[in-house]
């Protein structure tokens, strides 16, 4: 699968350095899960660690505070994204731990 | 869907694409559909060109075990839609009446390869603590997988772990077993683009 890394990062750069409705350091904070206020820190933990709990006050409270649709839209897929980045890159981490780098 | 953005945002052009999906497959368009083609330059592109290569791309796993993989990370995730989407690929998929549901609440009972059987588990672990290490990976090795095939099911665990997120935080709809197997048949032709 040697594109594969290639799509990745292709994908998070598109998300983080591309042009969206949310602000870049938004965005960040956002795919790294830290520095956000509230709703939209707790919003984002959720989606990070247990997205089955994400409700529609969850979503609706980010919506009061402020953002649009397409604002909220950016900042839960960065969200996923970045949680789904570091389980990637830390279970990499091991295996290069258990085989040796190549 | 919790945003209607992705209920009804699109242009024309998806619009009339929806309008025929639904009278070519008489079935709903999937939420998940729905989500990849919403301003499909900023997520849905590049994530589709992701999962294809996860999914489809070269691979010594199967089709079958890969989408097998996508249901098992879904399913840790709870993830009600993904899980019954990708069950339905896999059922498909492997063709010979494999129970794919009953394998994923016990890897132990079916008929399971030790190699794949070892790597489910590693990304169950990997889903659910969101960690592994040297010793987890030493295991799959083990057990017969080889270093490339852990790296393609990692890819695979990530597309779903993006995915199986997006679809329980944006609320898909999750409809009856007919539209997901409309959806299984639609993902063995065509891929993931």
């Amino acid at each position: 699968m040697p594109d594969i890394r290639r799509a990745r990062k292709a994908l998070v750069r598109r998300i983080l350095e591309g042009a969206g409705k949310a602000s870049a350091s938004e965005r960040e904070a956002a795919f790294n899960n830290s520095g956000l206020a509230e709703p939209l820190g707790g919003l984002v933990d959720k989606v990070a660690r247990y997205a089955y709990r994400v409700t529609d006050e969850d979503i609706t409270a980010a919506r009061v505070s402020g953002l649009s649709e397409d604002q909220v839209f950016e900042i839960v897929v960065c969200a996923a994204i970045g949680q789904a980045t570091r389980q990637y890159d830390t279970a990499l981490a091991a295996l290069e731990a258990a085989t040796g780098k190549e | 869907m919790r945003l209607a953005i992705l209920d009804s945002g699109h242009g024309f052009g998806t619009k009339a694409l929806f309008a025929l999906i639904r009278s070519v497959s008489r079935q709903p368009v999937l939420d998940v559909v729905k989500l990849v083609k919403y301003r499909a330059d900023f997520y849905g592109g590049p994530m589709q060109g992701v999962t294809q290569e996860a999914m489809r791309g070269p691979s010594t796993w199967s089709v079958g075990d890969r989408e097998l993989m996508a249901a098992f990370v879904a399913k840790t995730n709870q993830c009600e839609f993904c899980t019954k989407a990708h069950v339905a690929v896999a059922q498909r998929a492997y063709g010979d009446g494999k129970a794919v549901s009953a394998l994923l609440s016990d890897l132990d009972i079916g008929a399971i390869e030790e190699p794949l059987r070892a790597t489910l588990l590693m990304l169950g672990k990997l889903t659910r603590e969101q960690a592994v290490d040297a010793d987890d990976m030493r295991a799959v090795l083990a057990a017969g997988a080889s270093r490339q095939q852990i790296e393609d099911a990692l890819a695979v665990c990530f597309s779903f772990n993006v995915i199986g997120r997006l679809a329980d935080a944006f609320g898909f709809f999750v409809p009856g077993p007919e539209a997901f197997e409309a959806g299984a048949k639609y993902l063995l032709a065509r891929g993931y683009r």
